[in-house]
């Protein structure tokens, strides 16, 4: 039904008085053997759950710097076999993380749901997130991610209403992730109220813990939404740090930093 | 045939294909627009405002015109013409636009945003924008702003602001990805009212009803015309909303052909083409299960066409619905043949198509010549081609190198 190792990580970071850091990064990205570095580099940093982004073709839930990461990885010949090998990579490293797979529906569907949640689970994965996957389409893929122990975890959003957010949450296991505001991942200069809100009324449901995500980019802002979510989810932050290096590894370095940061800022609320 | 024409079902499904693979943040708004449609359809009011609209407006109906020495070179077959191209704005697209103008006015919403190929769709939008005095953003790519720059003139002067969408492909596909991403953010004040019969319940089955007067002017008035019913019924498909539209009527008439014409490109044996049906497998792509262009990871696969209106590797899934149960009959067209018969209707007849139209024409073409003489096939003449000028005269040759060259010299202040 869910996953012991993303449950007992969240539950850890609640034992400790505070939000847990969950980071984001694309396969593929900078290039396909950098894409495991870059995650480390999360994880070095502090993180405490890592996403690993499967680059598509059409992201229309993301922003410019994400579609950036997928374009680059994708023109880098980036393949859903290269996703697996990364998550495998980076699982092998760090048995003690859990390592999420963020991917867009049609990928999947294409691998066939049964066997990307068998191969999934074998490469050490955690569980998924499917952003434009609602809880009406998604009865097949749970049972599939159930047999393998993987977590699913749904996306809600400032528009959902209370009723809907009951019967999304009780689909979903692991933890809920908040949209902290309408709209497409990107850092902000202000994460809103609309996410508090958002947080109280999923946990008024449920009691899986609530990330909240979209937005995010630095140490302040994780200490505010920690200061009332039981996780922090950043990832276009880590992306733009990517792109802006000189190099690879001065990349690595840039997100490892800021991995630092945003730890340290989890640990103020 | 009662099952082809009782869907979609409550979830938004034909079948296999349809339902609605959307973020969590559009649920709200597709909802709304979904509960919305089926007030305005009990409602009487709503009804009798389109109409007036669609007869005083638009300009409908269209006529139905005869047209002999084009049907000529279709083995003799007679070729009706249902034209769409005559209505205001020059193609069908205004039948659904002023529809759910009218209902985004009911939800109490003041922007209008959409997507647009050929810019067809974005001038009906912008059109009905200016009409309705409402805010209006349109996104189209960037590779087809050039290549139909009449068009993005056109909604300018109507007061639209348009977006030319840089990302992946540059054509229709990352236009709808833009205008989602609008949405997303701008919900609350924002209708993004789709232009084909794809994207998530209950797009697909509201632009087809919007457009169903189509079939049902033609429908009667074929068998007014020639006293029967046709033999087939052809129309261009690239998502596939005119072809839904001339379609629906017909349906249950199970002698009646359905023939939809997809963009070949260069030929569906090269990667340099549109046609989602003949080539594509089922997958998801922009909110609903259908047949979609993809590689073997479920990336979609950049399309190619000419025409900007059907250079998208989707389709609706009503269509992958009627391809499945055998009711629609799907066939590519090249860049080529269509162009040739954009050529053939313009000598023959004095009717400029639009290039997409151009793809249906062609396929009539070849199937009167498979069917005889005595067929009468119905053709939908979807849009004009006034638009598509700057493409036809650089591939038939049509100005004077002088022309260009003295454009040419104005663009340099007139160096001279």
């Amino acid at each position: 039904m869910t996953n012991a190792l993303l449950d007992q990580t969240l539950a850890a970071a609640k034992a400790e008085n505070r939000a847990a850091l969950i980071g984001y990064l694309p396969a593929g990205f900078p290039t396909i053997a950098g894409a495991a570095q870059a995650v480390q580099a999360l994880i070095d940093g502090g993180a405490d759950v890592v996403e690993i982004g499967l680059p598509h073709s059409d992201p229309v839930l993301d922003g410019a710097t994400i579609q950036t990461a997928d374009d680059i990885a994708l023109r880098g010949g980036v393949r859903t076999k290269d996703v697996l090998e990364t998550i495998r990579t980076v699982t092998a490293a760090n048995p003690t993380v859990p390592v999420l797979c963020m991917t867009y529906w049609n990928p999947v569907d294409r691998y066939g749901q049964a066997r990307f949640a068998a191969d999934l689970a074998a490469a050490g994965g955690a569980g998924c997130i499917l952003p434009d996957l609602p809880v009406e389409e998604a009865d097949e893929w749970l049972a599939a991610a159930a047999e393998q122990g993987l977590a699913t975890v749904f996306v809600v959003a400032p528009s959902s209403r209370d009723e809907r957010l009951a019967v999304i949450t009780a689909k979903g296991t692991g933890f809920v992730y908040a949209a902290a505001v309408m709209g497409v991942t990107g850092t902000r200069t202000q994460v809103g109220e609309l996410a508090e809100d958002l947080v109280a009324r999923t946990r008024a449901t449920t009691e899986l813990p609530v990330c909240v995500g979209l937005g995010v980019s630095n140490a302040v802002q994780a200490a505010e939404v920690a200061a009332f979510a039981d996780g922090v989810i950043v990832g276009s932050a880590f992306v733009q740090r990517i792109l802006d290096a000189a190099s690879p590894e001065a990349g690595y370095a840039a997100v490892r930093e800021l991995t630092a940061e945003l730890a340290q800022g989890v640990r103020k609320r | 045939m009662s099952d082809v024409t009782s869907v979609p079902d409550a979830r938004g499904y034909f079948g296999a294909f349809g339902g609605r693979f959307i973020p969590e943040a559009l649920v709200a708004a597709v909802e709304q627009v979904a509960d919305e449609y089926e007030k305005a359809k009990a409602d009487p009011a709503f009804a009798a405002e389109l109409n007036t609209l669609l007869k005083d407006y638009t300009g409908r109906p269209s006529p139905l015109s005869d047209v002999r020495r084009f049907s000529a070179e279709a083995g003799g077959a007679r070729i009706l013409l249902k034209r769409e191209d005559l209505n205001h704005t020059g193609s069908h697209k205004i039948n659904n636009v002023l529809g759910q103008a009218l209902l985004t006015r009911r939800m109490g919403k003041t922007r209008l945003i959409a997507e647009t190929g050929a810019g067809q769709h974005g001038v009906a939008t912008a059109t009905a924008a200016a009409l309705f005095g409402m805010d209006c953003t349109i996104y189209m790519g960037e590779v087809d702003t050039q290549r139909q720059a009449l068009n993005v003139a056109r909604m300018r002067m109507l007061g639209a602001e348009v977006v030319p969408v840089k990302s992946g492909s540059r054509t229709l596909k990352d236009a709808i990805n833009e205008a989602f991403r609008d949405w997303v953010a701008n919900v609350d004040s924002t209708h993004y009212l789709f232009g084909t019969v794809a994207g998530p319940h209950p797009f697909p089955m509201m632009v087809r009803d919007f457009h169903r007067v189509i079939g049902q002017e033609a429908r009667a008035q074929v068998l007014e015309r020639t006293g029967k019913l046709p033999d087939a019924v052809v129309a261009c498909v690239g998502g596939g909303s005119n072809a839904m539209g001339v379609f629906y009527d017909f349906i249950p008439d199970a002698d009646v052909r359905l023939v939809g014409i997809e963009a070949a490109g260069e030929g569906v044996e090269t990667p340099r083409h549109a046609a989602t049906l003949t080539k594509g497998d089922p997958g998801v792509l922009h909110g609903s299960r259908t047949y979609v262009l993809q590689d073997e990871d479920g990336q979609t696969i950049e399309s190619h066409s000419i025409s900007a209106g059907l250079d998208y590797p989707g389709v609706g899934p009503e269509h992958a619905y009627l391809k499945d149960s055998g009711r629609a009959e799907y066939r590519p067209c090249t860049d080529a043949d269509a162009m040739n018969a954009l050529r053939l209707l313009s000598r023959t007849e004095g009717i400029i198509p639009a290039i997409e139209s151009s793809h249906a024409l062609a396929g009539a073409l070849e199937l009167g010549r498979e069917l005889g003489p005595d067929a009468v096939i119905l053709v939908n003449l979807s849009g004009r081609g006034d638009k598509d000028m700057h493409t036809a005269a650089q591939y038939f040759g049509l100005l004077d190198d002088d022309a260009t060259s003295d454009d040419q010299t104005d663009a340099a202040g007139g160096a001279k």
